[in-house]
């Protein structure tokens, strides 16, 4: 078992599952609106669109690519998982093509390594970043982290 | 327009002890602050025929009505959620009271957080929407979620570390002339915070509540009885709900400004009903769970202006004889943190005169309840 197999697992309800799927296939996807003459980007997902009212919706492809917007180093009392790897990063990452899009995930050496492979001090606010896909737990749940781009 | 504008007052305020460990139940708890308002307003148990508490309250007013001996109740309701629920307990109550649903309102919180379970380790519950989208990235506690919008906060305006400790130190010094708060007689310095233990960079030890066992209870009448009544009526100038749009509650990453939170929306509804404005409050007791929290409160409801918060601080601004002195029993940081009831009670004291840190002739004291979450609002005048 590696160190990121006792993480917490997504409980994805029936909006958020096809981001899975999609992460689940490398692709990272954004729900969109499916109406001709709106096709704003969401986030979270939910059933229908905020500007419009469609129920319509479609699942946009993304870059990949993001700035950090936030960051924190959580230290203990924590769950026994994440108190293993602490301190350890957490990070809000907003998407090039919509910076109102923002991921909530951690920074990593590598799409498997632990949740603090990455020295603090590297992470900057704007630092620019792209998404990976870590299969983790049992079923190999495709969590999506960030690489620092340089 | 119907308005609640001092239409209904607080009459009765009640509390227990706060301790990190109190022996008794929380349903005990509840009972003896209700019990101790109805005694301070001179009401008999009797008599009350409403309740409010939160949705996150777990004594319901089923058990809490047949233990204090309630008449026959006309109306209840719990405000969604935890600390942004508070002063909205008093909006309901008041509204009830202003339009004969009932003529004794009871609100009351009643917590083990010193002594109980953690909320944020009950993972089952938390971990379907929305925290799928945060929980397993090791965003689990509420420390996490607003360091998060604390850094970024202090990026974009650059509001600083000492900022916040200007927060801690002014509740911390306004517990140390509170003998009922837990950091009664036990000082913070500048180096103690700064050479802290981290909890959620960049968020610190003193920048977070305490863990508290009690109970609080206020007493609602409408404004002609609660000149009958044994204390000197505290009015309900105006109170006010805010969930604003694409608000997510905790993790608000998703709006367009996340840092213009829930305070902004409460904020313009709670002002357009008030005969005053923020130049003319005298006290604020602002939701302090976090030391960011209140920065961001002083712009939503308008005591400076936007990224402005941690300047704000500076110079004793929050203390005694300052520019709006904060949290005159310690607040949530240094008084007992039960979901910021005790901001309503110690506000009811600062216009009764009988605070521990009494601001001279005090008049008008804003109340706020949890920022970062669906959140409320009081304007309290004597
Ligand atoms: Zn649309």
């Amino acid at each position: 078992m590696g160190v990121n197999d006792s993480l917490l697992l997504p409980v994805a309800d029936e909006d958020g599952a096809p981001f899975w799927e999609y992460a689940a296939r490398g692709e990272l996807r954004v729900q969109s609106c499916a109406a001709p003459a709106c096709g704003e980007l969401r986030f979270p997902p939910r059933p229908c669109c905020p500007h419009c009212g469609s129920f319509a919706s479609e699942w946009r492809e993304m870059s990949g690519r993001g700035r950090l917007w936030s960051y924190v180093i959580p230290h203990p009392p924590l769950l026994p998982a994440y108190a293993e790897q602490a301190p350890y990063n957490a990070v809000v990452v907003e998407l090039v093509e919509a910076p109102h899009i923002r991921l909530a995930g951690n920074v990593v050496a590598s799409a498997d390594a632990p949740l603090n492979s990455v020295d603090p001090a590297r992470l900057r606010i704007g630092a620019p970043v792209r998404a990976v896909f870590c299969p983790v737990g049992p079923d190999g749940f495709p969590l999506v982290r960030w690489l620092l781009e340089r | 327009m119907a308005t609640l504008k001092d239409a209904t007052a607080i009459a009765g305020i009640g509390q227990t002890a706060f301790a990190k460990r109190l022996p008794e139940s929380e349903k005990t708890l509840a009972c003896r602050a209700i019990l101790a308002a109805l005694d301070d307003a001179g009401i008999a148990p009797s008599e009350v025929d409403g309740f409010a508490s939160y949705t996150m309250e777990e004594t319901d007013e089923v058990e809490v009505a047949k233990a204090i001996g309630a008449g026959d109740v006309t109306f209840f309701s719990k405000v969604g959620y935890g600390g942004g629920g508070s002063c909205a307990t008093l909006g309901h109550l008041a509204a009830a009271v202003a339009t004969g649903q009932a003529s004794v309102g009871v609100a009351w919180r009643s917590r083990k957080r010193g002594s109980g379970p953690r909320p944020w380790k009950n993972t089952a519950v938390q971990l379907p929407t929305p925290a799928q989208w945060t929980r397993p990235y090791g965003l689990l506690r509420p420390a996490d979620e607003i360091g998060m919008l604390a850094r970024r906060y202090m990026h974009e305006y650059g509001a600083t570390r000492d900022h916040l400790f200007n927060v801690a130190l002014a509740c911390r010094n306004r517990a140390n002339q509170n003998p009922d708060a837990i950091m009664y007689e036990r000082p913070l310095t500048r180096e103690m915070y700064m050479t802290s233990r981290w909890i959620s960079e960049p968020l610190c030890l003193f920048d977070n509540c305490l863990e508290t066992d009690g109970a609080l209870a206020c007493v609602i009448v409408s404004a002609e009885r609660a000149r009958d009544c044994r204390q000197r009526p505290v009015y309900l100038h105006s109170v006010a709900q805010g969930l604003p749009a694409q608000h997510h509650g905790m993790v608000n990453y998703w709006n367009d400004d996340p840092l213009t939170g829930p305070a902004w929306t409460a904020a313009r509804q709670l002002w357009k009903q008030a005969d005053f404005g923020p130049d003319d409050v005298d006290v604020a007791q602002i939701y302090d769970a976090f030391t960011p929290l209140v920065p961001l409160s002083l712009e939503g409801y308008g005591f400076c202006g936007r990224g402005e918060g941690g300047a704000f601080t500076e110079g004793g601004a929050l203390e005694s004889g300052g520019r709006l002195p904060v949290n005159t029993g310690g607040g949530g940081l240094s008084e007992a943190y039960v979901h910021g009831f005790n901001l309503i009670t110690e506000g009811v004291k600062q216009l009764r005169g009988t605070s521990t840190a009494q601001v001279p002739d005090a008049a008008t004291c804003l109340v706020t309840a949890g920022e970062g979450v669906p959140t409320s609002a009081v304007l309290l005048r004597n």
